[in-house]
């Protein structure tokens, strides 16, 4: 035998140190390819979340490096806290407006995509450009259209003979206005979600249908709609977390110089706008309370997506 | 293979222990390079807006060879968030810092972030400003976090054009005498209004008319113990009174001041009067280029006012306070506050600025040439303006925030009123 082929079957015989080399190996690289991404989610994530929560529990101002533990007395200020009730409220409704139309429009833009248009990319990727533009950039932009006396908005709407619309000073008003922001920002990417998985759904589903005497729209409520349901839990899910911690565009929305008060009554403060004021965004620099409205921000994050989550399963599941 | 695999990974292995060699000499060498350099340093300034100093740091460069002078800009309530963050973390301020009047409390209330500058002379200087500007800057234990840099200072600015329009004279001293009072200002108001009808308005905004107003009155919402006077002033009671006669009148336009709106009112000739402080001029200028020399700069009713004004502190995360306060008192010097008067419009808070022939002669041409440092500068010496307190920002947002519920017919005024004391109660 040549010297390289000794060394071959050496190998493959494999000492008992190499052996117990490739056995770790098998066991404990896995982990350690995982442990980059624990290692950064322990240390921006976990720590953070334990630390806010630690913070609340205190009556910590921002600029004062003392400090007392004062338990939950932060929370029971919260229940008793107006403002705070009335930025869920607003939260809430922004959400509502923002989120149905929102989510519905993408299942019909959706279903339209997957047609037989013509220049059926070129609309694919249209439809996800809004994503793609800045955030503030759009923030800033509607606002101005959305002005009182020099808004493009009521320019048009008086052009239709409609009287000039205070859209910031109003609630619901103001409450439109954001949610036009927001869905023309995400109705696109949702759009493109349900667009990919409409492209799933099998041909012969659609033919049986038909061969059942179903026009198009009783195929798509009773085909499309539940073979889609997995995708909208997602969605739905998605939307509630990331709507309910709106903050840039109402934000962007106050005159500037205003105080941060999300208007004058406080029509449009957002829970995070509200956070906001108490932390950094006044002289109460109050970080006890605003890491305390963070914490009740995951909470009503959390039982919020459950009960959507509760709702649309309602939705007849695809499997017979 | 055994044998030249195993020279080749010698080889390799020399060649990578010769590039660390080399990297770890370079490295060294760079080091003591630097270590020659070290004396030159730089200075990091953060301002908001335009503090009209960029010349002054030429001077400044070429006077003390070895200091370079950077400066970062934000916008007003960005800079001081961020100035609050960097405190709080301990890191990420610059060597000077600028406060402006509506924090400068909050900030004097915790000095242990900022150097005293007494240590570095600043003592001396106290007679050079009025006794209210100094103060601000001075916290409970006596230490001077702060030199101060302008004054709003006060005056109105009017529409010449709008003015001659509704009958009214334009001639800024006789309007002077028209309106020593505010009452009497709100009926000129209604002269105006009722020439001119209903679709341009005497004044822009109620909040700034109020802030105008109780800008003169000493004491406000603190008193001088520190305590929050505010349900039980009768003065801020007038001054929200005149504010909502104002309203009721229809001489306010209802804007909020710095919204969109606003800025494009100031093209548009919505609004004949302004409040005016010194910085306003180069906003107006900003704002409405075409609308140069029809505007004009009258007293303000009252006597003196006040909108504004900052200070330049040094923060102790500075590595070279010395040379930082150093720069500091430069930068507030008269001659340098003179320079900045003359190029941006900043009006200086020290006396003998504001007594200077310098400025008392000085000429705003786009304002008509009336004569803007004689205006701005008296009414910052005749100001004996109030005491602040750390939540007096707070205390304003409050107020604007309850004259635009009134302006946007969301409450009566009674019911905005006690909105607003609710909310100074718990911001205080």
């Amino acid at each position: 035998m040549t010297s390289a082929t000794t060394s071959a079957v050496a190998a493959a015989r494999g000492g008992r140190a190499t052996r117990w080399l490739r056995r770790v190996d098998a066991k404990v690289s896995p982990y350690l390819y995982v442990t980059p991404f624990f290692a950064v989610f322990g240390v921006f994530g976990l720590f953070p979340l334990g630390y806010t929560a630690y913070i609340s529990l205190t009556d910590r101002n921002l600029l004062d490096p003392v400090s007392r533990f004062v338990g939950l007395h932060n929370y029971a200020l919260l229940i008793h806290d107006s403002y705070f009730w009335n930025a869920v409220e607003n939260t809430f409704g922004i959400w509502f407006l923002s989120t149905v139309p929102q989510l519905s429009l993408a299942l019909v833009i959706a279903h339209l995509l997957n047609t037989r248009l013509r220049a059926r990319t070129f609309f694919r990727m249209a439809v996800l450009l809004p994503q793609v533009t800045s955030l503030v950039a759009v923030a800033l932009i509607f606002t101005q259209m959305f002005g009182h006396d020099y808004g493009f908005v009521n320019y048009l709407l008086g052009q239709v003979g409609i009287h000039k619309v205070y859209w910031e000073a109003g609630r619901l008003s103001s409450w439109i206005a954001l949610s036009v922001m927001v869905m023309w920002r995400w109705t696109g990417y949702n759009a493109l979600i349900y667009l990919a998985a409409m492209q799933s759904i099998p041909e012969e589903l659609y033919e049986a249908a038909a061969v059942d005497g179903a026009r198009r729209w009783r195929q798509f409520v009773h085909v499309t709609v539940p073979m889609l349901r997995p995708t909208i839990i997602f969605t739905v899910i998605v939307s509630t977390i990331g709507g309910l911690q709106l903050f840039t565009e109402p934000y962007l929305f106050q005159p500037r110089a205003s105080g941060g008060t999300g208007g004058s009554a406080r029509q449009y403060q957002t829970i995070v706008m509200y956070l906001y004021e108490k932390f950094l965004g006044s002289t109460q620099f109050k970080f006890g309370y605003a890491a305390a409205i963070a914490w009740c921000l995951v909470l009503l994050i959390a039982l919020f997506g459950l009960v959507n989550y509760l709702v649309v399963s309602r939705i007849r599941s695809a499997e017979p | 293979m055994n044998g030249s695999s195993t020279g080749r990974q010698r080889r390799l292995v020399a060649a990578v222990l010769a590039v660390a060699a080399a990297t770890t000499a370079a490295w060294l060498v760079a080091g003591s390079a630097a270590a020659a350099h070290r004396d030159a340093i730089t200075l990091t300034v953060d301002v908001f807006g335009d503090f009209g100093y960029h010349d002054l740091y030429k001077q400044y460069e070429a006077a003390h060879p070895g200091i370079t002078i950077k400066e970062d800009s934000e916008d007003y309530a960005a800079h001081h968030t961020a100035l609050a963050q960097h405190l709080a973390t301990g890191a990420g301020a610059d060597d000077i810092e600028a406060i402006e009047v509506g924090y400068i409390a909050q900030f004097a209330a915790q000095p242990q972030n900022f150097v005293d500058l007494r240590q570095y002379g600043a003592a001396e200087l106290k007679s050079r400003y009025p006794a209210w500007k100094w103060d601000q800057a001075v916290a409970r234990n006596g230490a001077v976090i702060g030199l101060g840099t302008d004054v709003g200072s006060l005056g109105i600015c009017y529409r010449t054009d709008l003015f001659r329009k509704a009958g009214l004279p334009t001639d800024p001293s006789t309007l002077g005498k028209m309106w020593p009072t505010w009452s009497k200002f709100l009926a000129v108001g209604r002269t105006f209004q009722k020439k001119m009808g209903s679709r341009i308005k005497f004044i822009d905004s109620g909040s700034n008319l109020y802030n105008a107003i109780i800008g003169q009155a000493n004491p406000a919402y603190y008193d001088a113990s520190g305590n929050v006077i505010a349900a039980g002033n009768p003065k801020v009671k007038a001054a929200w009174n005149l504010t909502m006669r104002a309203i009721a009148l229809g001489e306010d336009k209802g804007l909020a001041a710095f919204s969109n709106d606003w800025n494009t009112g100031f093209k548009k000739g919505t609004f004949a009067t302004v409040t005016c402080p010194a910085w306003m001029m180069g906003y107006i200028q900003g704002q409405a280029p075409a609308t140069k020399g029809k505007w004009n700069i009258a007293p303000v009713p009252g006597g003196g006012g006040n909108w504004g004004g900052s200070f330049l502190a040094v923060s102790k995360q500075s590595q070279h306070p010395a040379e930082a306060a150093d720069l500091v008192k430069f930068l507030t010097s008269p001659a340098s506050e003179l320079y900045v008067f003359q190029h941006t419009g900043n009006l200086s808070s020290e006396i003998p600025v504001l007594k200077s022939k310098a400025v008392q002669s000085f000429r705003n041409p786009f304002f008509s040439n009336a004569p803007v440092g004689k205006i701005f500068a008296n009414s910052a010496l005749k100001l004996k303006p109030q005491i602040l307190g750390p939540h007096q920002g707070d205390f304003q947002t409050a107020a604007s925030n309850a004259i635009q519920r009134v302006e946007q017919h969301k409450q009566s005024p009674d019911a905005s009123w006690k909105q607003f004391l609710k909310d100074v109660a718990s911001a205080s």
